[in-house]
Parts: structure tokens; C-alpha cells; sequence
């Protein structure tokens, strides 16, 4: 399971000013390649357990945050740093190409 | 060491994986990341036979894996890399894993097609789209374009339509290319609106897509027309990019030599990948059985000679 259900009234307080970096994963129940990502963010959040809180944001609930974010096509994953998005990537990718992502944004 | 490895997970690969799991052939099916084909980012499919009220997309494909599952075949979520075709078996890459095979399938199928202009490509995403069923509902009571004229394009136009303030069809030619039905369907729809004779050559915005440059082609007039998402229909190219030494013809399609085979003796192909005619959910399939059935053939041919050189 992904660490926590991320919502437009929590996200300021787990993710803006979140300690860890944050990476939130924008997604929807009719979004058929966010299916395919679920899987590989869950086996992120076990993976980079401690480093990085994974949290799953449903845009159709939570229009707000995606709207101020410009998110216009999903699975949209987002690492935020310090309040700040620091890494952005738009559609289905493998696990590899999303493990380079969180790894630049760790160490950027 | 795998008889069979088929590259692509779409109508076509699955099909031939049903049937070279049948025939007792140890199959790999090489299914991408984002498996399941064009099929899996449309909506209502309503020309699969089989299926009278019609079938979504998705749950097909969900059918056809869970059928070649059923049968044996294993499915690998990873993107095919790279393939030593120059010697038998052949050898395959996928993610960070290698693989044998005595024969391969290659139905990689094709991915859509862009227009190609300036300020579409950093845009991507932030308002220009290839799929309506995906990103429809960030365009609720906006006004969007459809660029194309086939039924992708009117299918498009009605998902959208269900949303959006307006939709706008432009398309190059004076009429369209898709199926009556599909036309009908888009005229009679009250916020469908057409542009013949006209394409976009430019796509600005801040950080997303707030207008676009349409050109008249009769005309020769460009205007700047505001806009929040632009979405495009028109076409796809085939997924042949990776395969080397496999032949080609001009368009990137491949080579097709007597039923399926390719220029390599034991790669064979079938579907999209290879086929500029049809393109159908149902023909991929048909391909993809045909392709499996040669692949049968040619490996019971295989044995027989290996025996006769023993003997």
C-alpha cells in the first residue's frame, strides 16, 4: 500500500511541509495507465521506506491541488521537496524510468 | 530457452499466444509497461464480434490476458529493448533481463502519431493529448480541438463532447475519412463543431496550451484561435524502431514475405506492426492466430530436419 491518501485539505500539511520528500501519485478509478503505475509506486513506497513518503492523490475528488499544479493528463507523478515540485512525469512509465526520477529529486 | 517470444501484448500478440500455448509451444509474451495495445485507452469497442451490446477497451484486453494466462503463457511487464536476430536462437532483452527463443512473434503494433509543429511537444501532456478517454475530464467546460478525420478522431469528439464547452474538428481535407456511423454520430451532436481545409501549424501558451495557429490550406490565412486543449487523431506509426535486421518497407512497417514470415527465417510478425490496411482489433487477432499457426508450422519443419540430419 502506498503511505497515505493525499486530499486537497491535507495537502499542505503532508506534503508542503512535509520533512521527507514527498512523491504523490495523481490518478483516477477510470484512468486505465494509472493501473499499470499503482503497482510500481506501491513497490516505491516499500522500497524507499524512510527516504520518501508516497502518497496517492484521486483527482476527481481533489480537483484543487491538480488544477494548481497544471495537471492535465494522468498518471501525473510529482516529487515534492521542501514544499516545492521538484520532479514531474506524465504518463505510464516502468519502474525503472520512476526509480531515476526519485532518485534525481533525492539527490537534487 | 522459450519456443516462442512474442513481442507485444496488444489484440494481435495475445491472440498468437493462446494459440502457441495450445500447441504445447513454451511462450513468452513480452508485454511492455503499458500492455494491452491501443485498446486499452478506448472506450466502447462495438465491432468485436462476440460481444452484441459491444465491449469496452480495456476489459477486452483484460479478457484476451486472462485467457492467455489461462493457457500458460507468461506475461512480462517490461519494454523489449533490443534483439539479436543475426543467429538462432535469438536473443531478447527486456528491462534488465535477457531471454532465448527458438522463434519470435513481433507484434509491437503502433503508437499515435503527433502533429509534429512548434509548441507541441514541451506541451504534451499540459493541454495536447492522444487520448480523450484519458484526459477528458481536465477540459470539463473548456474548448478543445480534435485534429483527424477517421473514427479515432469522431470517437474522440464524442467522449469529449460529454465535458467540454465546445469541440472543435479540424482536418485537412474537405470531408472525412471515418465510417458513416461515426460521422453521423459527431454531426448530429450539438457542441461538435468542423473545420475542413484547415490545420494547426503552432501551439502557444504559458505552460500549457492556451491557443493555437490554424491555417486554412485553400486559403493560405493563418488565425490565432484560443483554445485549452488540443487533442490528435491522425494516425499512428508503427513500432519498429528497436528491431535490428528485421526488414522494413518506406513507411516503417514490416516487411511481410509469405503469410506472416519476416526476412528472418523463425521471426515472424502479425498485426498492427506490419499491417497499413486494416488496422482492426479483430484483424490483429486474426494476424496474430495465422502468425502462431506458421510459427507451429515452421518449428514442426525445424524438427523434421534436425531428425533427417541425425538419422
Amino acid at each position: 500500500m502506498a503511505d497515505f491518501v493525499v486530499t486537497d485539505q491535507n495537502f499542505e500539511a503532508e506534503v508542503l511541509k512535509s520533512e521527507t520528500p514527498v512523491l504523490v501519485d495523481f490518478w483516477a478509478e477510470w484512468c486505465q495507465p494509472c493501473k499499470i503505475v499503482s503497482p510500481i509506486v506501491e513497490e516505491l513506497a516499500k522500497e524507499y521506506a524512510g527516504k520518501i513518503k508516497v502518497g496517492k492523490m484521486d483527482v476527481d475528488e481533489n480537483p484543487q491541488t491538480a488544477g494548481n499544479y497544471g495537471v492535465m493528463s494522468i498518471p501525473t507523478l510529482m516529487v515534492f521537496k521542501n514544499g516545492q515540485p521538484v520532479k514531474t512525469t506524465i504518463g505510464a512509465q516502468g519502474k525503472d524510468a520512476l526509480k531515476r526520477m526519485v532518485d534525481e529529486a533525492l539527490a537534487g | 530457452m522459450y519456443d516462442v517470444i512474442i513481442i507485444g501484448s496488444g489484440p494481435a500478440g495475445l491472440t498468437a499466444s493462446i494459440y502457441t500455448t495450445r500447441a504445447n509451444l513454451k511462450t513468452l509474451v513480452i508485454g511492455g509497461v503499458k500492455w494491452g495495445g491501443q485498446l486499452m485507452l478506448t472506450t466502447l469497442v462495438e465491432n468485436f464480434p462476440g460481444f452484441p451490446e459491444g465491449i469496452q477497451g480495456p476489459d477486452l484486453m483484460e479478457n484476451m490476458r486472462k485467457q492467455a494466462e489461462h493457457h500458460g503463457a507468461e506475461l512480462l511487464l517490461e519494454d523489449f529493448t533490443k534483439g539479436d536476430f543475426s543467429k538462432q536462437p535469438f536473443t531478447l532483452f527486456a528491462g534488465d533481463k535477457q531471454f532465448q527463443a527458438k522463434t519470435v512473434i513481433i507484434t509491437s503494433g503502433a503508437d499515435a502519431k503527433w502533429l509534429n509543429v512548434p509548441g507541441e511537444k514541451e506541451r504534451i501532456g499540459r493541454g495536447v493529448s492522444s487520448c480523450a478517454t484519458c484526459d477528458a475530464m481536465f477540459f470539463r467546460n473548456k474548448n478543445v480541438f480534435i485534429v483527424g478525420g477517421g473514427d479515432s478522431a469522431m470517437e474522440e469528439a464524442l467522449v469529449l463532447a460529454n465535458v467540454a464547452a465546445s469541440v472543435t474538428i479540424i482536418h485537412r481535407r474537405d470531408a472525412f475519412r471515418a465510417s458513416e456511423i461515426m460521422q453521423q454520430r459527431a454531426k448530429e451532436h450539438p457542441k461538435i463543431n468542423f473545420l475542413f481545409n484547415s490545420e494547426i501549424t503552432e501551439i502557444k501558451g504559458e505552460g500549457r496550451v492556451q491557443s493555437a495557429l490554424v491555417k486554412n490550406i485553400e486559403t493560405g490565412e493563418v488565425k490565432e484561435m484560443p483554445v485549452d486543449g488540443i487533442f490528435v487523431a491522425i494516425g499512428h506509426i508503427p513500432n519498429t524502431k528497436v528491431f535490428e535486421g528485421i526488414e522494413l518497407d518506406e513507411q516503417g512497417y514490416i516487411k511481410v514475405r509469405d503469410h506472416y514470415h519476416t526476412n528472418v527465417p523463425g521471426v515472424f510478425t502479425a498485426g498492427d506492426v506490419h499491417d497499413r490496411s486494416y488496422r482492426q482489433a479483430v484483424t490483429a487477432a486474426g494476424f496474430g492466430c495465422a502468425a502462431a499457426l506458421e510459427t507451429e508450422r515452421w518449428l514442426a519443419m525445424q524438427g523434421k530436419e534436425a531428425e533427417f540430419t541425425a538419422n
